[in-house]
């Protein structure tokens, strides 16, 4: 009976829960909604945001206030990265595989040394690498034609791959393979949670805290500049601050999933989960007739109602 | 010879204690550097044409960043800040044009707006304070409602102030620009809200919010008062934001967000809270737009400008904390 009810407590469950309650209201709304196709396109965007919120819950699981505000840049930048290396040509894809990583490890390295060896806050240090990604944006638009993807990178993210999943989703479920295995079966996972929860107890043990907190931002780079390649891939051509729209919603997707911000607690499965639970509830607000006022009022006030399932602070006592 | 190591000594003890004392030194020095730089760079940017200029630019982005101070200072966040001037700036253009335009109208549409900001700020109190979410994520939630609001209030960018408005902004009395008047009276306003016994509880709770209530502070209804007086300086910061634009844009502040709060850092104030000064904030935003004028002055080309404005922007925060830290 209590293993019953901490099942129902628990993040993940809460989330599969809305996501199906979601999708029922949505085939209320417009039939259709929750059809095979439709799933599928909702999870390939799922699949977007859940790739950027990989890096960012690995960022805040080590805590000491982890958040990663130049997740947005990176998508933006590797997008551009991408288009520019590959040029709607196939044979240019692992070249801009390898520049994209390089690119998001290469910010995310900066952001980790600031926050390590100069040990600026997170949220200062990214925040003030979030206006330098977005003035390079501006350079870089300026001399170079923003690119194209190549015909087999819209394929994987668009087209069945397996099973009649597309590869996008593939390598979703892959990369929530390598994080439960990272976060679970690891030394380095352990370390996270380690320094996450307890910094002081965790550096006296022998953790190299600050080399593992470096890894956690360059993770968060190597994940955001994956997923502005996707993200490429899914739209053929980039834009204007493509990757802006994933900044906070990523973050709340790891919220959703049941990690703390405190850092410490939590996992990324949680977040696969609120990342799909995000975009439903958006594409559920695009369906209903209702003019872009309304929905971003409703779109709000969900997402508030939403967080009161999630760890709230502690009431205060004496 | 130990007499030159002791004078040494105390007068850098006496120079952590103005530190201490004051935490907007180091961006006081920052600004004076910039401003020589800009002086240096372009002589007519420091002449009253051109700080009148400056200041009718980034007064709004100083209300700002003081009301982003206030939240901070209990160790709190307001990503809806940006979301509430857009709010405002519409709601009282909508008004003022509903209303005629004249002398009168303008002033209760100001009300009006004083209240939309006052009850913006009480909303997050509320869902920050007393329902306990995380502050970050929860006013993002309410910026994204504000956002709608303002888009129900006016859907597309465009509608005009009435002349009446803008005019009073851009005015002179007695040879002297209304911004500098605006400023004093704000300078004022700082003083006296340093002097409440608010701004001494907020610093409390931002410093051991457990602390704090144990010794009998109602820490949720304090949180709650800081965020109601962001919203009343993200309304005054609305009021300058129609002064200069003229119109009413229902995504005017979106961007200002994340510049209030780097501001607030520039300033020296700590995000975790219990340290920092409203003073600092306003020196944060006007390193802002120093920065951003001084890479235009030495002749940035114009696509390079945002990359420069970034870097610079990034160094002076980093600049700011480590300095602060070694006073500390």
């Amino acid at each position: 009976m209590n293993a019953a009810a901490a099942f129902i407590r628990q993040p993940l469950s809460i989330a599969i829960a809305l996501i199906v309650a979601l999708l029922f209201l949505g085939e209320q709304l417009s039939p259709g909604f929750a059809s095979p196709q439709q799933i599928l396109r909702l999870l390939i965007v799922a699949a977007l945001l859940g790739i950027v919120a990989a890096g960012q819950n690995l960022v805040i699981l080590g805590g000491r206030e982890g958040i990663d505000l130049s997740v947005g840049g990176v998508v933006s930048l590797s997008a551009i990265v991408a288009g520019n290396m590959m040029n709607g040509l196939d044979s240019g894809i692992p070249l801009a595989i390898l520049a994209c990583v390089a690119t998001g490890a290469f910010f995310g390295l900066i952001n980790g040394l600031g926050v390590t060896l100069l040990r600026i806050p997170p949220l200062v240090m990214t925040l003030g690498m979030l206006g330098v990604l977005q003035g390079l944006l501006v350079v870089i638009r300026n001399g170079i034609p923003s690119g194209r993807a190549a015909p087999g990178l819209s394929e994987f993210v668009t087209q069945p791959f397996l099973f009649g999943l597309p590869g996008i989703i593939w390598l979703w479920i892959a990369i929530g393979v390598f994080m439960a295995f990272l976060l679970g079966r690891t030394v380095f996972g352990h370390r996270i949670y380690a320094i996450g929860s307890n910094e002081q107890a965790a550096y006296m043990a022998g953790v190299p805290v600050k080399r593992v907190r470096v890894m956690l931002f360059v993770l968060s780079g190597v994940f955001a500049a994956i997923a502005g390649m996707c993200l490429l891939g899914y739209s053929g051509s980039s834009f204007a601050n493509v990757g802006e729209q994933y900044m906070l919603p990523s973050i709340i997707a790891v919220v959703f999933g049941g990690t703390s911000l405190a850092g410490g607690k939590g996992g990324y499965t949680g977040t696969m989960a609120g990342a799909v639970m995000l975009v439903v509830l958006q594409s559920i607000l695009t369906t209903v007739n209702i003019d872009e006022s309304g929905r971003q009022m409703i779109f709000g006030a969900t997402l508030l109602v939403l967080m009161l399932f999630y760890g709230r602070g502690r009431a205060m006592r004496a | 010879m130990s007499d030159a190591v002791s004078t040494q000594a105390t007068r850098s003890k006496g120079l952590k204690q103005a530190f201490q004392r004051f935490p907007f030194l180091p961006a006081l020095v920052i600004l004076i550097v910039l401003l020589v730089l800009n002086g240096y760079f372009q002589p007519r940017s420091v002449s009253l044409i051109g700080l009148t200029g400056l200041t009718k630019t980034y007064l709004a982005l100083m209300l700002l960043a003081v009301a982003q101070t206030y939240v901070v200072y209990a160790g709190d966040i307001d990503l809806s800040v940006g979301a509430i001037v857009s709010l405002v700036n519409v709601v009282i253009v909508v008004l003022m044009e509903k209303w005629g335009g004249s002398g009168l109208s303008v002033v209760a549409a100001m009300l009006v707006g004083l209240a939309a900001g006052l009850v913006c700020g009480l909303i997050n109190g509320f869902v920050v304070a007393a329902l306990r979410l995380q502050a970050i994520v929860a006013t993002f939630a309410t910026s994204i409602f504000f956002t709608g609001a303002a888009l129900w209030v006016l859907p597309v960018a465009g509608t005009p102030a009435p002349a009446a408005f803008w005019r009073t902004y851009g005015a002179r009395f007695f040879d002297i620009p209304f911004v500098f008047y605006a400023v004093v009276v704000l300078a004022l306003l700082l003083y006296a809200l340093a002097r409440l016994r608010l701004t001494t509880q907020l610093l409390a709770v931002g410093d051991d919010a457990q602390g704090a209530y144990q010794s009998g502070l109602p820490v949720t209804l304090i949180r709650m008062k800081g965020y109601a007086l962001c919203g009343v300086f993200a309304a005054l910061a609305a009021f300058c934001i129609t002064g200069d634009t003229a119109s009413g844009d229902p995504l005017v502040g979106g961007k200002m967000t994340l510049y209030s709060v780097a501001a607030v850092v520039l300033g020296g104030s700590a995000l975790s809270g219990g340290y920092g000064t409203v003073v600092g904030s306003v020196f944060g935003a006007l390193i802002i737009g120093l920065i951003n004028s001084l890479v235009y002055f030495v002749g940035t080309p114009s696509e390079w400008q945002n990359l420069v404005q970034g870097l610079a922007i990034l160094i002076a925060l980093m600049a700011g904390i480590l300095v602060g830290r070694r006073a500390q």
